[in-house]
């Protein structure tokens, strides 16, 4: 059993994760790469599949526990069961005028089917509105922890407000007495908003992202070389 | 904003049932003033098409519909009608001209007014949880879990799998545009039963006895990934990143307007350069634990922290933009598209948003 849940699956790490590495740098294998990759997409949609049978798996029992809570179990399953049919049989959709009696050859959120009116009318208003309250907590947040207690905090505090103000005509309504031309048009809020995300920022973002691509490169390789397990489970 | 999710005092209950019915009076009373509210008009327009020659169709318009049908009675057509969504002052002007094919469409309407509903729902979480809260929750799990597992099925399975194993049928059912190989098997196909095996045997994780068979999938998404990542960063971010922050540092300003304004913006041109490059230098310094952050190590590192700083602020900064952003856009909807108290876009005529305002 150690060979097919241990041995076999590191092989196929490593195999896999080389082929696209090779594919990078010999043209000959370049093709290797991209089926690699095809691979990879189809397996991330099955992965969405999987991930629709778990939540049948976790609601039904829910439901059939009849727990506390249990009526939202079941609005979440028909939901995704009204979607997943109007979405998979593309009901309301149009064919393609080229191929016009052909059911399935039109888009599927084409305009006025019915996985465009979920789209539109349901799973659009709903994820939008549940990122924009994060503005309310995100301002809640900065009030309770932002405090300009030492050189860094007013650093940090000083440069949101700068890079709030200069995206606001109120910012570039209380500096504009700066002339734009002049030596000193780069104290502008607005100019000073372009300094500090050309230099500050990028000098930064830069260092993180020298940062994360180095311990993506050490991470890619400690897992294609079986030093770290822990995606087998089990503690390894 | 209150997060618990006990069950409410009677205050908290009448408070609700106050909030409802002040908002449904509002909301009511709304519905009949001026031209109303919350309200998707559409434009019918009939499409028409005849099979002229094998596998080869026609769009025409009604009169050369029926011309073909005459001529050609065994021939196969097809006809449906598509709605485009039209702004309600078209609906308007063509009422003020005595009638017209727009018409208000009852499917869109209730949309709005779910959406509404649902951004409502939503919002409501500021005050406390809520049963409208958990409602729209769960009609949100619901309807993603669903919308991503059709996305995938029709943007990544059907033209990367159905159409290589199975041509004849994808070329029928599914994508009649695709190219038929010479013949129904294609053996360099075949390479993709590999994909089509381990994705059953990664569904296989919700058998309990075979959950082991889903590791071998999952090790395959891991490598590749791993693979791709491996390449991509250290091309895209860390080769990238360094070879662009090795520049000049000497800058030649851009405004030629007079010698000191060159000279000057040569200046601040070049200690924009200065202070990138010695930016970056310092955050790694600040990154680089190997070496103990005391003398000049730590003093780069200091200057590290302050640059990095700088930039957590203008991420939040950001943040709280976009965030804003889109809560400005939900606000939109709402007093635009739903209540129709605001016209930013022209939608409506002005002169129909006078009597509401009591002008």
């Amino acid at each position: 059993m150690q060979i097919l849940t241990r041995l076999i699956p590191l092989l196929i790490t490593g195999i896999a994760g080389l082929v696209m590495i090779v594919s990078a740098f010999i043209p000959y294998t370049s093709e290797w790469g991209k089926i690699a990759g095809q691979f990879f997409n189809i397996l991330a949609a099955f992965a969405f599949v999987l991930g629709g049978g778990n939540l049948l798996k976790v609601h039904l029992k829910k439901i059939s526990d009849q727990g506390a809570g249990w009526g939202y179990s079941g609005v979440v399953l028909v939901c995704f069961l009204v979607t997943l049919f109007v979405g998979l049989f593309k009901i309301g959709t149009y064919p393609n005028p080229s191929y016009p009696d052909v059911h399935f050859s039109g888009e599927t959120q084409g305009t006025g089917s019915g996985f465009w009116w979920a789209y539109e009318y349901v799973f659009k208003p709903l994820t939008a509105t549940m990122f924009s309250i994060l503005a309310f907590y995100v301002a809640s947040a900065a009030f309770r922890a932002f405090r300009a207690k030492n050189f860094e905090a007013i650093l940090l505090l000083g440069t949101a407000f700068i890079i709030l103000l200069g995206s606001v005509s109120a910012g570039v309504f209380l500096t504009d007495w700066i002339p734009n031309a002049g030596p000193f048009g780069d104290l502008r809020l607005e100019n000073l908003r372009i300094y500090i995300m050309q230099v500050f920022n990028t000098a930064g973002t830069r260092a993180i992202m020298i940062g994360i691509a180095l311990g993506i490169a050490s991470t890619s390789l400690k897992i294609m070389l079986g030093i770290d397990r822990s995606f087998l489970g089990s503690g390894d | 904003m209150n997060s618990v999710s006990e069950p409410m005092t009677p205050r908290q209950r009448a408070t609700w049932a106050v909030i409802l019915g002040v908002s449904i009076i509002l909301i009511v009373v709304r519905c009949f003033i001026g031209q109303g509210m919350g309200k998707v008009y559409v434009e019918p327009t009939d499409l028409y098409f005849g099979e002229a020659s094998p596998s080869t169709w026609t769009t025409m318009d009604e009169a050369q519909f029926d011309r073909f049908r005459a001529d050609n009675p065994d021939a196969r057509t097809e006809q449906w009608t598509e709605y485009r969504t039209v702004p309600p002052k078209a609906y308007f002007a063509q009422e003020q001209a005595g009638g017209g094919s727009i018409i208000l469409s009852w499917p869109r309407t209730i949309g709005l007014w779910i959406g509404a509903f649902f951004t409502l729902a939503i919002y409501s979480f500021l005050y406390r949880d809520n049963p409208f809260y958990k409602f729209a929750e769960s009609v949100v799990v619901g309807v993603s879990a669903a919308y991503w597992m059709v996305v995938g099925f029709w943007d990544t399975i059907v033209p990367n799998l159905i159409q290589r194993l199975l041509p004849g049928f994808a070329q029928e059912y599914l994508t009649p545009g695709m190219a038929l190989p010479s013949s129904e098997v294609q053996f360099t196909n075949l390479i993709y039963l590999i994909p089509l095996v381990l994705g059953v045997m990664l569904i296989c994780r919700l058998v309990p006895k075979g959950g082991w068979l889903s590791l071998w999938p999952l090790a395959f998404i891991v490598g590749t990934m791993a693979g791709l990542r491996l390449v991509g960063y250290t091309e895209g971010d860390l080769l990238s990143q360094v070879r662009i922050t090795i520049s000049s540092l000497y800058v030649p300003g851009g405004d030629d307007s007079s010698t000191f304004m060159m000279i000057w913006t040569t200046i601040w041109s070049s200690l924009a350069s200065v202070l990138l490059v010695l930016g970056v230098l310092c955050c790694l310094a600040y990154f680089f634990f190997s070496v103990e952050h005391k003398g000049a190590v730590g003093g780069a590192a200091r200057v590290g922290i302050w640059y990095l700083m700088i930039t957590f602020g203008a991420a939040f900064g950001f943040t709280v933009m976009g965030r804003i952003a889109l809560l400005a856009a939900r606000f939109e909807f709402l007093f635009d598209d739903w209540l129709w108290l605001i016209d930013p876009t022209n939608q409506r005529r002005l002169a129909d948003a006078l009597p509401i305002l009591g002008l």
